[in-house]
């Protein structure tokens, strides 16, 4: 560096800018090169560098909630199985093992060495979801991680530059998609190096010798940031609590919001113990959504690194549903995840504006069955339920949140395998009755064109509890799953539809946020003009009114 | 000898050009936004004017508008009805259900231009080949017909599921429809965009229907005035995708008429490329709100199949109306010479997206604008001359800069306000840059061999410092860079360009849909050509495919010049593509089938070839400065004396080595250290990197 603070700093702001420029680069090409449908179309990925402690320096700005923060915590557990100074140009190393990684077999993090001037400096990592991972498939049915797949340990999976072979031998012999899983792999490995190097590219032409007063740089402005936020806040415990339908049997997740000084822990004692089938969450997956929720309201204009993320711990007693041990079943671990934000909102909600629930998890039916040519097929659709209404507007409607996916177009499925999609709709009324309304749920009818019976592997929520309202407002619509013939049709696992028989899910919707007697009436009639309300609904659930 | 004219109507100013094959004349006036043709046409003939001529001697106008693009902005729009599929009502509001921003939960989302009162569904159903589930429920249809009667409906979109493979019932509702309804403008998604997605058609659909009333008033309006006014040629209008089309194609189509501003930008640098014989080009074209980037390969622009208009939300992706129509593929992002500089949670400074316009505009315009912008701080280290911005027109107030830069940047991170200023600069250099660098990533080209060409009112003065940090070696600064759009529409093509969605597997049959459907778009956009340009038999036709390998979810576009009728065409598809592939993802998948998802057919009337350019004839001599001013050189930290040079009194030939300055009446150029400047032998700035600089 040179002798003038000022133009340190500028040179800081610029290195801190182009970083997240090249990783969020990184991002996009995996993106567009990636063959599995979660991460192309969901973006569920991430890409980051480390620093040579193995501290998070920077991050894409496109990644998921639930890879973001578990990667930051998975370097350190690589780090220590290969130390950075006995690795070599060339070398990458991988590994899916769910309780190192992200929670579940079907994400693979590859991590790659950034050799600047011939020395080891940091890393670069990323994790994406693939295709498969051969097992049971993605859904909650497993009872023990073995049954959800091949599991990676942490390995050398490429040696100066030579891909070790017998790594993916094992992995072609036990997935149903070799070449998508493999060519997934080469992109992330590609991925890697080619941001390696452009990090050493952008340290010679900024004269650093590696990469750490840059990173202190970084790391301790935004801690500071940060614990100014917290700090501004009362200190004290917050709780709050939620229920959810589960798999066999209600899972309840329970969380004390400590607060001291520029510290925040997160407490989840008391939530219930490991389930017997694959919704458990391992403590990495725990920590990621849980912090991206306590960042959604406290630093959502601060970038994700080591410096944001050190403040805030999170416990979760060992053996619970939120810190499932080996060998628990993982492969579903979403559908409780993906919970965790509107929990830690929730505490939050006596010291910081935060909206109703929402519906939470993402509604993604798995379709399996064999085409009228004889061939198996095999697609999963992403749908949102409505988010939950804010202290001064409308919740949003068909909104992922926490997840950062979207939906796939309606036209693109029914191209890919013999499903038609007969509704793709709001759900009138599903909105809670607010001052501001809940966000709408949809309903979606759907039926096999294929030979024989549908399968549908279902890990759908919010059935039998409703996203809350806040401040007074009333609930979303519960969801509901049913069959156009009146057959039985279940929320969890794998299920058989007869041919011809139509699935209907309707979605939850959003919480509403203030009484319902203060909504304007203009917003309701606006509603009703729309058929967002029914007027048996408004009379529900606003009162029968003048009319 | 017969002219030519070209008006592009921008937020500001509406500039024209006009020549006559060896002249130019070119003026900006304000625009006049109640009735934007009067301002064409009090600049075209203040241009016929002073180039002493009248519109009789006009053979042809050349026109691109912001019309199109402001009315989605600022929902200015008809009353527009959709009619859709039963069960899609709301595919238009619940677009791809996703967040745009990963921490903002209160982000506001696009609100859909069609209201769900207004939107009726209709029994019917295709599937995605084209076969039929249900037929179309004609009473249906009339019954929707009458509920838009009643509310009184200005135009109608009809957008069903599939209908990019068959186009049948959505014909037959439109037959209904227009039997039904007074009104004319009935807009169907078959037509203006057959593309698989749902979300992106129907959304395309209803931006068009919305936009036929106005724009179609408008063209005809301006069309009398200028016939009215003795103009014997045509009026044609600039498309998104840089080509020509007839003022009656653009009415049925305005959806296309978006971004032709930009598309002008474009197809002046490719000209530029054409003449000077540059292969491989970046054009650079900056104004007050944001920056464009575009390669240019071989004197040609590539295209892509959708774009996103009127982003509600900070320039962010996704925060936008999608349109799937084709546009020339380039980049543009919220940084110009108005961009708000400020210091983020962290102490950062960050420039943009958003941007002080012309009204309030920079701090220095004193126009009751208080943030500092990039124009502010080029102020604050001598880059601009304050009192001689605009020609003179317009003189600066440097004070009002500095205690702009003083209070939003400066003081907040102890820098002096110079280096504040410098960080300001340097960071929207470095997001350019990033710009830049992902579009050459994603397509999979470098980018440090290219000729940079600078236009714009703000490119001039940045793109050297953007070039460095590019590693490019060559920046080319042309005479009319302050109207380079204008110019550019009078070298567009007549062309048009279509593109349909029919996914097919490589190697599994289905190539004879493909062949059937490729003659048949090659036959619709063969008359919109022919009609426009009065030339039938000399069309070019270009074709290419996008593809992917089966699995994945983004496709790469593939030119091919293979006759499809030929047996050998599939095969040599695939070859073409995995040298693409390779291209832009440094291998390929041998064990992976590939599939094109969908085809485009370019029709276009030729333009003429490049031929080798001659070194530089004029004899080097050194520039004769015509004074100083102090800058401020970030790199050292010091406060210098750069010499500064009236580019029009400059002469072929003439060089000096940076740093310099060259001020003309549109904009100014920067010659840092570490670059040589000379004047071409056709009057252009080219800017050498010597590398000896700091």
């Amino acid at each position: 560096m040179t002798a003038d603070p000022q133009r340190d700093r500028i040179r800081t702001d610029l290195i801190w800018q182009r970083l997240i420029a090249i990783l969020e680069d990184q991002a996009q090409t995996l993106i567009r090169t990636a063959f599995s449908t979660t991460t192309r179309e969901s973006g569920d990925l991430s890409a980051g560098l480390f620093d040579a402690r193995g501290r998070m320096v920077a991050q894409a700005v496109t990644g998921t909630p639930g890879h973001v923060n578990a990667m930051a915590l998975a370097v350190g557990h690589f780090l220590r199985r290969f130390p950075l100074d006995d690795l070599r140009p060339g070398d990458a190393l991988a590994s899916n093992d769910p309780w190192l990684c992200s929670g579940h077999l079907h994400d693979f993090t590859v991590v790659t060495p950034v050799f600047h001037q011939s020395r080891p400096v940091g890393l670069v990592a990323n994790t994406v979801h693939v295709v498969d991972v051969g097992g049971l498939g993605f859904g909650p049915d497993g009872r023990e991680v073995f049954e959800e797949g091949i599991c990676i340990p942490v390995c050398k999976l490429a040696t100066e530059g030579r891909v070790n072979p017998f790594v993916l031998d094992i992995l072609r012999a036990n997935v149903r998609e070799p070449d998508q899983v493999v060519g997934d792999l080469h992109s992330s490995m590609v991925g890697n190096e080619a941001a390696a190097r452009r990090v050493s590219g952008l340290l010679s032409e900024f004269g650093c010798a590696d990469l750490e007063e840059v990173a202190d740089a970084i790391i301790t402005r935004t801690r500071q940031a940060v614990e100014g936020r917290i700090a501004a806040l009362p200190d004290g415990d917050y709780r709050n609590e939620i229920r959810m339908d589960g798999y066999e049997g209600e899972v309840e997740l329970r969380l004390v919001l400590s607060i001291r000084g520029s510290g925040m822990t997160l407490d989840f004692a008391g939530s219930s113990p490991a389930s017997p089938r694959g919704i458990n969450v391992v403590l990495n997956y725990t920590t990621a959504y849980a912090v991206f929720g306590v960042n959604c309201v406290l630093n959502p204009d601060i970038p994700c690194n080591h410096g944001s993320l050190s403040p805030i711990s999170v416990l979760a007693p060992s053996g619970s549903v939120l810190n499932a041990q080996r060998p628990a079943a993982v492969s579903a671990r979403h559908m409780i995840g993906h919970l965790l934000p509107d929990l830690v909102l929730g505490a939050l909600a006596p010291v910081l504006p935060v909206p109703a629930e929402g519906a939470g998890l993402i509604w993604n039916p798995s379709l399996r069955g064999t085409t009228a040519a004889g061939c198996a097929f095999a697609t999963v659709t992403f749908n949102a339920g409505g988010a939950g209404a804010h202290a001064d507007r409308d919740g949003w409607n068909t909104t992922a949140f926490p997840s950062g996916v979207r939906t796939m177009p309606v036209e693109a499925v029914e191209a890919t395998v013999p499903v038609l999609i007969r509704r793709k709709e709001l759900r009138p009324d599903s909105g809670g009755a607010g001052r501001f309304r809940g966000g709408m749920g949809q309903t979606i009818e759907l039926v096999g064109e294929g030979r024989g019976p549908l399968l549908i592997n279902a890990m759908f929520d919010r059935l039998i509890h409703p996203a809350r309202g806040r401040g007074g407002g009333g609930p979303g619509q519960a969801g509901g799953v049913r069959l156009a013939s009146g057959s039985p049709i279940g929320s969890k696992g794998l299920q058989e539809v007869a041919p011809g028989d139509m699935v209907i899910l309707d979605l939850p919707g959003g919480g509403g946020y203030g009484p319902p007697g203060e909504r304007d009436r203009d917003a309701i009639e606006a509603d009703l003009l729309g058929g967002y309300l029914t007027p048996d609904g408004a009379r529900l659930q606003y009162g029968g009114g003048d009319d | 000898m017969s002219l030519r004219v070209a008006a592009d109507i921008g937020g500001t100013f509406t500039d024209i050009a006009v020549e006559d094959g060896t002249r130019l004349w070119s003026v900006k006036v304000p625009t006049t936004h109640g009735a934007p043709e009067r301002g064409v046409l009090e600049g075209v003939g203040k241009a016929l004017a002073e180039a002493g001529r009248t519109l009789s001697d006009v053979s042809l106008v050349v026109h691109g508008t912001t019309l199109a693009t402001n009315a989605l902005i600022e929902r200015k729009g008809a009353r527009t009805a959709l009619l859709t599929t039963e069960g899609f009502r709301d595919v238009l509001e619940m677009g791809n259900e996703g967040r745009f921003d990963q921490y903002d939960i209160r982000a506001t989302k696009p609100v859909p231009l069609v209201p769900r009162h207004l939107r009726h569904t209709v029994r019917e159903r295709l599937r995605h080949d084209g076969s039929v589930v249900e037929p179309l429920d004609e009473r249906g249809v009339l019954e929707a017909a009458k509920r838009m009667r009643d509310a009184g409906v200005e135009a109608v979109a009809v957008a069903f599921l599939h209908a990019y493979a068959d186009g049948g019932h959505e014909a037959r509702a439109r037959d209904l429809l227009r039997r039904e309804l007074d009104i004319a403008p009935i807009s169907v998604s078959h037509e203006v965009s057959p593309q698989m997605r749902e979300y992106e058609r129907i959304s395309t659909t209803c931006a068009n229907a919305y936009l036929q009333p106005v724009v179609s008033g408008y063209l005809l309006r301006l069309e009398q005035s200028l016939k009215a006014g003795g103009l014997g040629g045509p009026l044609l209008m600039i498309l998104s995708s840089g080509s020509l089309t007839t003022v009656e194609t653009a009415s049925r189509f305005p959806i296309r008429l978006l971004e032709s501003g930009p598309a002008g930008g474009a197809i002046f640098a490719c000209d530029i490329a054409r003449r000077l014989h540059l292969d491989r080009v970046l054009s650079f074209d900056v104004g007050g709100t944001t920056a464009k980037f575009c390669l240019v390969d071989g004197f040609g622009v590539r295209h892509s199949k959708s774009f996103e208009v009127a982003r509600t939300y900070r320039f962010k992706k996704g925060s936008g109306l999608p349109v799937t129509v084709p546009v020339i593929d380039l980049v543009e992002i919220g940084a110009g010479g108005g961009s708000v500089a400020r210091v983020d949670a962290i102490g950062r400074i960050a420039v943009g997206p958003d941007s002080a316009g012309s009204e309030p505009g920079p701090a220095c315009y004193v126009r009751g604008g208080t943030q500092p912008t990039v124009t502010d701080c080029d102020l604050a280290l001598g880059k601009l001359d304050a009192a001689a911005f605009a020609g003179g027109t317009m003189p600066l107030d440097a004070r009002a800069a500095h205690h702009a830069i003083e209070g939003a940047v400066a003081g907040p991170t102890g820098l002096s306000v110079e280096n504040a200023a410098f960080a300001v600069a340097e960071t929207i250099s470095e997001a350019m840059a990033s710009a830049a660098r992902v579009h050459a990533a994603e397509i999979g080209t470098d980018i440090e061999a290219r000729t940079l060409i600078a236009f714009g009112g703000a490119a001039p003065l940045h793109a050297a410092r953007f070039a460095e940090k590019l590693g490019i070696g060559t920046v080319i600064v042309p005479s009319g860079a302050g109207v380079g759009s204008a110019i550019g529409f009078l070298r567009a093509p007549v062309a048009y360009e279509i593109v349909r969605t029919i996914r097919t597997v490589l190697g599994g049959g289905g190539l004879d849909a493909v062949r059937t459907a490729l003659l048949s778009i090659e036959e619709q956009a063969r008359g919109i050509v022919a009609q426009a340009s009065g030339q039938a038999d000399v069309l070019a036709v270009h074709r290419s495919a996008h593809m992917r390998y089966v699995g994945q979810g983004h496709e790469i576009e593939v030119p091919f010049t293979e006759d499809p009728t030929q047996e050998s065409f599939g095969a040599s598809l695939r070859a073409v593509f995995e040298a693409s592939y390779a291209r832009v993802y440094g291998r390929t998948l041998e064990d992976s089938a590939v599939e094109a998802t969908s085809w485009t057919v370019r029709v276009e009337r030729p333009v003429p070839g490049s031929a080798p350019r001659a070194p530089h004839a004029a004899t080097p001599h050194a520039a004769t400065s015509c004074g100083s001013r102090r800058a401020y050189d970030g790199a050292a930290g010091s406060w210098e004396a750069w010499p500064e040079y009236e580019r029009a009194a400059l002469r072929p030939g003439a060089l000096a080595r940076g740093p310099a300055i060259l001020t003309e009446a549109e904009t100014t150029t920067v010659v840092p250290r570490g670059f040589d400047f000379r004047i071409g032998d056709e009057g252009y700035i080219w800017m050498t990197r010597t590398g000896d600089g700091a």
